[in-house]
């Protein structure tokens, strides 16, 4: 691993946790999780259920938001403002630099995830005044929002390496929506014939599986999350990620730079 | 000059290769998933409060749910499980966002109403929804004819059979079945042919393969249940002239009741037993059969054929 | 031995979206630039210098040709850590400070960690930036912007420098601060290559300069051979109210304001209309060359068929 992924990587983190969108964002999560409280106050018995459904389901949409947003611009933002020359000068990859920002992006968000999850479990804690067992499994939730959020990055960085930065945020938002409802598109498919049939399992294998990374609402339930679920879980988002960064790869490595 | 070949074919080949075991996985991850929980698949149980968080977009929902009631089902089906619990809420969400998804309605009539491990067990809930499905498309005759078919099959009440037939008979388009259907429920309801005609009617008049296939199974049982009854009577027929009971059904052809060796719809010959009676060879084929089954024999829940998941009518 | 050498480089561009037209950018360009000199690639806007640079950077593919860098190829790493680039108008990262910035660069550059500190800070004093390292890039003006820009190009001691329009952005001070710095870089050896449209600037710097128009090559030479052969023009005022026919016909123009003669010679006549003045007993005010050569010598080659013409306007 050539040491200048990494400081492409810590750059990229750098600027992102300077960019103040970003508080905004995560400032917004937080008071969601607050009033998630509120809300599960006024339905005795399942404020554990609301706090934990709206903070983790905040969680998950603000942190994507975050990914859209600040993926667009990796690359894109770098072209248009010309930052990328000084660095594509210099005896570094293209490769190098795509992967280094994906990397630095990763970082962003699972601190960011960390930050907004603190704010989950001090509303947890709130309202339930103590820490059960089965909160562990809240842990897990979070795990998989980080899995999708790898995802999404990806997706936004391989956008990011060809298209403007709205068209960008449009497509992986899109993708991020139809990804959610991965299973149902599945089962859709499964009930064509013919050529649709053809079409529609190939969308449906080729759009990121995000509906089986979301245990929401059986975690919110107290329910366990099987093992073996984890396991494939997580291979599956760094297989899609990396699929989706050797995308970006070999679009840009061809890409002539305005 | 150009970017470096090395790079493109290396990074090509990470992602086909990244591409195929995701699939792969995928498949893996979705029958882990089919053990789902409960919640997972219906997220937010109320018809009412979804439909206001629908935000309009009722169809698409509706359609998602549908799909996932077709799913759930099938894949019950498959680990031939036999509780069906989420099987009702899921129609009813995807009915209260789309009262018009005539399917849904023939799908709970067929599989809500009956008993384990064939169906939900719910009869109840099968007639409610098939109620609020007449209230939202009273012109569509073939509710009447699920309605009356629920009733029928299922807790044999035939005069609520009979109504329910009449009232689809008066909706512009009916098909004329249900008038005859309306007279002879009151007068013969029980009888097998009343039956074959309820399940030709049923198999015809949709084009959800699932059903399609309980129908034709059901028309085997049918005819299953008439061979077997019509065997009997030629054995005891043949006792009562011989004073011994038949040791084949050679036997029965020498005398002169039986033209062939009989064969289920399933192409296998019958059994015919050292007491008399008679029973099919693969019982665990023919679901739905009433006689001609081993004593003590207890039904496994059904599987339907692949054959009869698709392809033209057969009987 | 050369430091840039390139060959039949040319690039095209497909415009428009459903039937695509070729646009030539870069005809085929054979340049090549010695050791040690600073070389001048001057031309007007969208002449393709530029293009030229983005090419040999290798941030834009060509069309076909190639081209060699201290007999290195274009996407040679190891080339690469000895270049250093500094783009038109540079931008840099908004939150960043400049040591962070530069900092960064040398990490990306491979200087070793331990002399990354000092060297920064050394090469944000010589172009003239000691106390600004702490400040966020967004609030630096264009002409600071520029000086980090040259200061990332020079930070890890390449051997070849390619500046795109240096002078952009900066006051006569520091203009004349930038021009001081290649002087300086030229004298320890680097080869600079810079493109601009200014002439002045490339005359009084360059070793060789090239010229080129509408991605075509016009001229390439030492400057005083492309300047020897267009001849200059040198500007006597004097007092006078009045211009006596024969000394008119010994200049090229001449303008009478108020009690002084402005008129301009061709180089080398001067000393005649000096004779003549000084015959009617006229009063010099000044006597100045007019340094327009390359300047002619540019026109020339730019617009061939009014040069031809010989009058300058």
């Amino acid at each position: 691993m050539s040491p200048r992924i990494l400081h492409i990587a810590s750059n990229t983190f750098r600027e992102a946790v300077r960019d103040r969108v970003l508080y905004n964002l995560i400032a917004f999560a937080v008071l969601i999780s607050g009033a998630a409280v509120l809300v599960g106050q006024i339905s005795i018995g399942i404020e554990r259920l609301v706090v934990v459904n709206l903070g983790l389901t905040a969680v998950s949409l603000f942190g994507v938001l975050i990914a859209i947003f600040i993926g667009i611009g990796l690359v894109s933002k770098e072209i248009d403002k010309r930052t990328l020359y000084t660095v594509l000068s210099r005896p570094v990859q293209r490769w190098e630099f795509i992967v280094g920002k994906f990397f630095g992006l990763a970082g962003t968000l699972v601190v960011n995830t960390f930050f907004m999850a603190v704010g989950v479990f001090a509303a947890l804690l709130f309202v339930t005044r103590h820490f059960q067992s089965a909160d562990g499994w809240i842990l897990v939730a979070l795990y998989f929002i980080v899995l999708e959020f790898l995802i999404i990055t990806a997706l936004a960085l391989l956008f990011s390496s060809f298209s403007s930065p709205l068209l960008s945020a449009v497509f992986a938002f899109s993708l991020f929506v139809i990804g959610s409802f991965s299973e149902d598109l599945r089962g859709f498919a499964a009930m064509t014939q013919g050529a649709t049939r053809w079409l529609a399992t190939g969308a449906a294998y080729l759009v990121p599986n995000l509906s089986s990374l979301n245990v929401i609402t059986s975690v919110a339930h107290e329910q366990p999350v099987a093992a073996q679920l984890i396991v494939s879980n997580t291979l599956y988002a760094l297989l899609y990620a990396g699929m989706a960064i050797c995308g970006a790869v070999l679009i840009f490595e061809r890409r002539n730079l305005k | 000059m150009k970017p470096s070949r090395g790079t493109t074919v290396t990074v090509s080949l990470l992602l086909v290769g990244c591409l195929l075991s995701s699939i792969v996985l995928l498949r893996h991850i979705d029958s882990l998933r089919s053990r789902a929980p409960l919640q997972d698949v219906l997220y937010i149980s109320s018809p009412r409060l979804l439909k206001r968080l629908s935000l309009g977009y009722d169809g698409l929902l509706a359609d998602i749910y549908w799909t996932r009631a077709v799913q759930y089902f099938g894949g019950k089906h498959y680990i031939h499980s036999s509780h069906y619990e989420l099987l009702a809420p899921l129609l009813e969400i995807t009915t209260a966002l789309d009262p018009h998804l005539t399917v849904a309605y023939e799908f709970g009539a067929n599989f809500l109403a009956p008993r384990p491990p064939n169906g939900a067990g719910m009869p109840d809930r099968a007639i409610a929804l098939n109620e609020y499905g007449i209230r939202y498309n009273p012109d569509d005759w073939h509710l009447y004819n699920d309605l009356g078919f629920i009733y029928y099959t299922e807790l044999k009440d035939y005069v609520h059979a009979a109504d329910a037939f009449a009232r689809g008979s008066k909706v512009p388009n009916a098909h004329p079945f249900l008038r005859i259907m309306a007279a002879r429920m009151a007068e013969h309801g029980g009888e097998i042919e009343m039956a074959r005609m309820m399940w030709t009617t049923a198999y015809q008049s949709t084009k959800d393969s699932s059903i399609q296939a309980n129908a034709l199974a059901h028309l085997r049982a049918l005819r299953v249940d008439e061979d077997v009854t019509i065997l009997e009577k030629l054995v005891s027929h043949y006792l009562e002239s011989t004073g011994h009971l038949p040791s084949s059904f050679y036997d029965l052809q020498a005398a002169g009741l039986l033209r062939a060796i009989p064969a289920d719809p399933l192409g296998h010959t019958y059994k015919l037993m050292p007491d008399g009676s008679i029973e099919v060879r693969n019982p665990d084929d023919l679901p739905f059969i009433e006689k001609g089954t081993p004593p003590g024999y207890v039904a496994p829940p059904p599987k339907f054929l692949p054959s009869d998941q698709s392809g033209p009518a057969e009987n | 031995m050369a430091a840039i050498e390139i060959l039949g480089l040319e690039k095209t561009y497909s415009v428009g979206f459903w039937r695509k037209q070729p646009k030539c950018a870069l005809r085929p360009l054979h340049l090549s630039v010695n050791d040690g000199e600073i070389f001048g690639f001057l031309g007007p806007n969208g002449a393709g210098k530029t293009t030229t640079l983005k090419l040999l950077m290798g941030l834009v593919f060509p069309t076909a040709g190639s081209a060699r860098i201290l007999g290195m190829e274009i996407n040679d790493p190891r080339m690469k850590a000895q270049i250093g680039f500094l783009p038109e108008q540079p931008y840099f990262y908004d939150y960043l400070t400049a040591v962070e910035l530069l900092e960064y660069y040398a990490q990306l550059s491979g200087v070793p960690p331990k002399e990354r500190r000092p060297r920064v800070l050394e090469v944000l004093a010589q172009v003239g930036l000691p106390d600004a390292g702490g400040g966020q890039l967004r609030k630096f003006s264009k002409g600071m912007l520029q000086r980090v820009g040259i200061a990332q190009a020079i930070l890890h001691d390449p051997k070849v420098l390619f500046f795109d329009e240096p002078m952009s952005g900066l006051d006569p001070m520091g203009r004349r601060e930038v021009r001081d710095l290649m002087e300086q870089l030229k004298q320890k050896g680097k080869t600079v290559f810079f493109s601009t449209h200014i002439l002045s600037d490339a005359e009084s710097l360059c070793d060789r300069v090239a010229i080129i128009h509408r991605g075509e090559l016009r001229g390439v030479g030492a400057v005083a051979d492309l300047t020897s052969s267009v001849k200059g023009k040198v500007e006597i005022v004097w007092q006078g109210n009045y211009i006596p026919a024969a000394l008119k016909a010994l200049t090229s123009e001449c303008h009478l304001t108020g009690d002084t003669v402005r008129a301009l010679v061709l180089e080398g006549k001067e000393d005649i209309l000096i004779d003549a003045l000084r015959r009617e007993r006229l009063r010099i005010i000044s006597l100045t060359p007019v340094r327009t050569s390359l300047e002619e010598y540019f026109i020339r080659k730019v617009k061939p068929s009014e040069a031809a013409a010989g009058v300058r306007s």
